[in-house]
């Protein structure tokens, strides 16, 4: 028999009482609102990292001190914790890589930081400051948007010199222009060369925007410190990626052990970070969908009580030719239809609430994800409604008919 | 054309077993109009649920129209049901908040045809028509008068054509007005061809059959034409 006259029967009883289905259908709107919502939350931020990593450029490696990925260093951002004591990696080091593998490297940076007060007037801010190459120019596409980069002789001779990003150049000379002005860092005067144009990035805490760029040798005169972060280097084209790795590796590993420094790229860090994101979307979907169990007991609570309430009206559809079956299709399609009518609203729900997180946060709704709460509202729905339909299925109609 | 055979219905409470029917051997023709008499717990109801296929004989033979039905399972029961037996309850039965036009559709449904085609509208309309609520189309039961939804019911019992009408105290739910004019309708729907078969203790009820049975401890006591 037309499965959609059934269907037109089971949502004609949804409407008849429409504020107890309503009522029903708020566990899984919350239960699939919550989840979508979460995931969308989770989704956006790992499309939002991975785009920040696609600014950084594809083609470059990272190397830094100790395993950053290992059992022992656990993973923290460019620099393991551990290997805090001595100097690991040397100037000298990233010379011979540059000098022996020109075919593979185009160019390098490396890099140092500390932090230090910074003062322009009455201004004072807590900064960090970037101890980086010239080349970081090239190597980081990123150009000065007022003024200009050091060049490589202001470096060697360790001026006092420096770069703002566009944001700590706003905090501290808002409206003026700071190109040549004087700053004092942890008491002395250097000259800004210029500012730096917007990279954005930085979930909450420092971003590249909000580091002073010196050179680093300037930082390792004036400073007291002699390490070294890490070296950063561009490689001639994607292809040879892997190539250059191994020849870094090799150099460098004539130099010091293999446990003492790590060579990456920025897919290797992605991953990292989206496996991390991933769980937690899974996580957070995890606990949500909880909830979605709670609605579908919902919803088997109401449906067994319907079936209670409509013996009658089951035994008499009974007695004019249903048969159980019939019965059966009849309150598990109601029970089915409720769940996905409450899935939906849910959804709708979810899609809202990422349009208005957009504003402060990159949320986005997939179409997995939409898929996913679609499919287990409605997995949820026949599973609850299994045993309220079987019960209903199963009443003889005549004790049904004198059912008072 | 429906012809019982030594059909008996057992119940179990507990321990003991009730023989609600035993060993009934009953013929009834077309275009009869048959009146089931006796005191409560004589079968009566028993008889009434075994020979509409809403209950299982425990034991003997149905023959409906010539062909063995007794042995029939729940599915084949309630096609029968649908296509071939109207039902007339004692207490309407109609679903709540629901038009007497679609209370009269609900056996074109499990036959299998679209309520909302023009066949299921016609058809439900010519049947209230007939039990004189044409004007009574859109109303729910509860804007009903009882005589009015028992006619609704009739209309019901009416419309997949059975060959079979079975009535459980039609009246017994109703003032003496009413019960007049449910009364009339069956005798008509019996002048008109119609076999009926009439569950009632009220002997005026009775009356309008043209041959009165009367059960006792699940046997037939007597059988009279008028």
């Amino acid at each position: 028999m037309k499965i959609s006259a059934i269907f037109k029967l089971a949502l004609k009883s949804i409407l008849l009482n429409k504020s107890r289905s309503f009522l029903t259908m708020l566990g899984v709107i919350i239960g699939v609102g919550s989840v979508v919502l979460l995931t969308s939350i989770g989704t956006g931020l790992q499309a939002y990292v991975t785009d920040q990593f696609a600014s950084l450029g594809t083609n470059i490696l990272y190397v830094v001190p100790g395993n950053p990925f290992g059992e022992k260093g656990g993973f923290g951002g460019q620099q393991s914790v551990i290997e805090r004591t001595k100097p690991v990696l040397k100037r000298r080091y990233f010379n011979s890589v540059i000098r022996n593998n020109r075919d593979l490297i185009k160019d390098g940076v490396f890099t140092t930081a500390t932090v230090t007060g910074a003062k322009y007037g009455k201004i004072t801010k807590t900064v960090t400051l970037y101890g980086v190459t010239s080349s970081y120019e090239s190597v980081y596409n990123t150009q000065a948007n007022k003024g200009r980069w050091f060049t490589s002789s202001e470096e060697e001779k360790s001026e006092r010199v420096a770069l703002l990003g566009p944001k700590i150049a706003e905090e501290l000379f808002g409206q003026i222009d700071p190109v040549n002005k004087t700053i004092l860092l942890n008491g002395q005067s250097y000259t800004i060369l210029g500012v730096l144009k917007e990279k954005g990035g930085g979930f909450g805490g420092p971003s590249f925007d909000s580091y002073v760029y010196l050179p680093a040798e300037t930082i390792f005169k004036y400073f007291d410190t002699e390490f070294i972060d890490s070296f950063i280097f561009e490689v001639r084209n994607k292809e040879q990626i892997k190539d250059a790795k191994l020849a870094i590796e090799k150099t460098i590993g004539k130099e010091l052990k293999d446990d003492e420094f790590t060579v990456f790229d920025q897919t290797q860090l992605l991953s990292t970070i989206n496996s991390i994101l991933g769980m937690l979307t899974v996580g957070l979907g995890g606990i949500s969908a909880i909830s979605l169990v709670v609605g579908g007991i919902g919803i088997m609570n109401i449906m067994l009580v319907s079936v209670t309430e409509r013996t009658r009206e089951i035994g008499l559809r009974k007695a004019l030719g249903a048969t159980p079956n019939l019965i059966l299709a009849q309150f598990l399609i109601e029970a089915a239809l409720l769940s996905v009518i409450g899935g939906l609203i849910g959804l709708l729900i979810a899609y809202l609430g990422s349009l208005a997180l957009q504003a402060y946060f990159p949320a986005k709704v997939t179409i997995q994800a939409v898929i996913l709460a679609f499919g287990v509202s409605t997995i949820v729905g026949l599973i609850f409604g299994v045993a309220p339909a079987k019960k209903a299925a199963k009443l003889s109609p005549i004790e049904a008919l004198r059912y008072e | 054309m429906l012809n019982l055979k030594r059909v008996s219905k057992n119940y179990k409470i507990g321990d003991t077993v009730i023989n609600a029917l035993d060993h009934v051997s009953l013929k009834v023709e077309e275009k009869e109009f048959v009146a089931i008499m006796g005191p409560s717990g004589s079968g009566k109801s028993t008889f009434l649920q075994v020979a509409s296929m809403l209950a299982e004989p425990s034991a003997g033979e149905i023959f409906l129209n010539g062909v063995e039905v007794s042995s029939y399972n729940e599915i084949q029961r309630a096609r029968l049901r649908n296509k071939q037996i109207g039902f007339i309850f004692q207490s309407f039965n109609l679903l709540a908040r629901t038009s007497a036009l679609e209370n009269v559709m609900m056996p074109l449904f499990y036959a299998g045809i679209k309520t909302d085609s023009n066949y299921a509208m016609d058809k439900a309309k010519e049947m209230l028509e007939r039990v004189g609520l044409g004007d009574r189309l859109y109303n729910t039961p509860a804007q009903l008068s009882g005589g009015q939804q028992q006619r609704v019911a009739i209309a019901r019992a009416l419309i997949n054509d059975p060959t079979l009408i079975f009535a459980d105290e039609p009246t017994g739910n109703l003032d003496s007005k009413s019960g007049e004019d449910i009364k009339k309708i069956l005798k008509e729907l019996n002048k008109e061809g119609k076999t009926i078969i009439m569950v009632t203790h009220e002997e005026d009820v009775a009356e309008i059959a043209k041959r009165q049975i009367v059960f006792k401890d699940g046997k037939v006591l007597s059988d009279h034409k008028s």
